[in-house]
């Protein structure tokens, strides 16, 4: 699903809402017709969320990131794994260096490989092409595609409608 | 495609994860390390030079003052506790994981506790050495710093989760803490001056230690619900 909305039309409320991270004010959200904020940590095993933020330590290493990611999942990450991943972002050898010396874009690709290592169900993802090259907004929207395609759920914001492939969008537009 | 074999991890094992990098990260910025040292070693020396060389009044205000100067150091890193990843969006994630918040703050607040108190109780038989302190007394006074540091990182990390994103946060942060340092503070030093007066010390050490407990069930809870609300 496609939020689209103008500057200040509150996308990013509306998924920090949709996270738990924000308090409603009126209404529920459910999770397989619970409300979230009484199964917490169920919800949050099936959730990857992505905001402004890329939520990588800068005098950390790549590598260090990525595992620190998959152990808060509840996850050991193998080196190969990671490598792997890293080069299908067009990061390879990366692994070792801190993120402090990336530019902006590759950490941005840095943060979204966290998609690719999670097994959760629903994505999250506030504005994940910014900062993006055109090979990265292919690669990031085949990987929406491929998680829509084994049966996940993908909430993004966006203000260009990228094309996701073979399944057609919901849009939501937001007015403020 | 999107799912590589993944392992699964106790949560042992992400306990041992984010303690891992909380220290890898603090070493990395050595400065910040040692500044709570520095400031240790730097505040309990000045007292000897402001009351002026006399042994029997230095010695007789030493545990208090020891105590005093600890407490200051011990707070100086905690507003970095979560700063630094409240600021990346660290915080987020780990409010967002599957893994219970209180266990992260946990291993936060042992890490500050290795970080900034550990030093603090290693250093401070040295400086005791300076005020004319005897072998005994140093013991006690590294015990009672041993059983009243951690709490005080955890009494803390409320403190740094409450402050969190607020401007001016350092002062906010002592005026919310230093009142709850209190009784640790009462019971450390009473602990040593007690000894010397030829009493026992026992009770003063029970109640560090009844204080250690209570902190660590109850201050990774109240963190956990402050930091919810600094996220929001």
């Amino acid at each position: 699903m496609y939020v689209v909305g103008a500057n200040g039309a509150g996308k990013t409320s509306l998924l920090r809402m949709v996270c738990g991270l924000s308090p409603i004010e009126a209404g529920d959200i459910l999770w397989n017709g619970t409300p979230i904020h009484d199964q917490r940590d169920a919800y949050h095993q099936d959730l990857c969320y992505l905001g402004h933020l890329n939520a990588l330590q800068e005098s950390m290493t790549v590598n260090e990131n990525l595992h620190f990611c998959a152990a808060l999942g509840g996850h050991a990450l193998q080196k190969q794994a990671a490598n792997e991943v890293l080069v299908r972002f067009g990061l390879p050898g990366r692994g070792p260096q801190l993120v402090r010396h990336l530019s902006q874009g590759q950490k941005r690709r840095v943060a979204l490989s966290r998609l690719a290592l999670s097994p959760a169900r629903l994505w999250v993802l506030d504005e994940p092409f910014v900062a993006m090259d055109d090979t990265g907004v292919r690669l990031l929207a085949d990987l929406v595609a491929a998680h829509l395609a084994h049966g996940g759920l993908a909430v993004l914001t966006s203000h260009q409608l990228v094309d996701i492939g073979a399944v057609a969008p919901q849009v939501l537009t937001l007015r403020a | 495609m999107t799912t590589l074999p993944l392992k699964k991890l106790a949560l042992g094992g992400v306990m041992r994860a984010a303690l891992k990098r909380e220290i890898a990260l603090a070493l990395r910025q050595k400065g910040e390390v040692l500044t709570p040292l520095v400031f240790f070693v730097v505040i309990a020396s000045l007292f000897p030079l402001g009351v002026g060389p006399e042994s029997a009044l230095l010695l007789r205000m030493a545990p208090g003052v020891l105590w005093v100067s600890a407490l200051l150091a011990a707070m100086l890193s905690l507003q970095r506790l979560f700063a630094m990843d409240y600021a990346d969006g660290s915080l987020e994630q780990m409010a967002l994981s599957p893994t219970p918040l209180g266990l992260l703050v946990v291993a936060k607040a042992l890490s500050h506790f290795l970080l900034s108190g550990l030093p603090l109780v290693l250093m401070a038989p040295v400086l005791g050495l300076q005020f004319g302190m005897e072998g005994r007394s140093l013991g006690i006074l590294m015990l009672t710093l041993l059983l009243g540091t951690p709490t005080l990182s955890l009494i803390g990390s409320i403190g740094a989760a409450l402050t969190l994103g607020v401007r001016g946060a350092g002062v906010l942060l002592s005026l919310l803490i230093l009142p709850l340092y209190i009784p640790v503070l009462i019971f450390g030093a009473g602990a040593v001056e007690a000894d010397a007066a030829g009493l026992g010390v026992g009770g003063h050490l029970s109640l560090l230690t009844a204080l250690l407990v209570l902190s660590v069930f109850f201050a990774p809870l109240a963190t956990t619900a402050a930091l919810r609300i600094s996220l929001e």
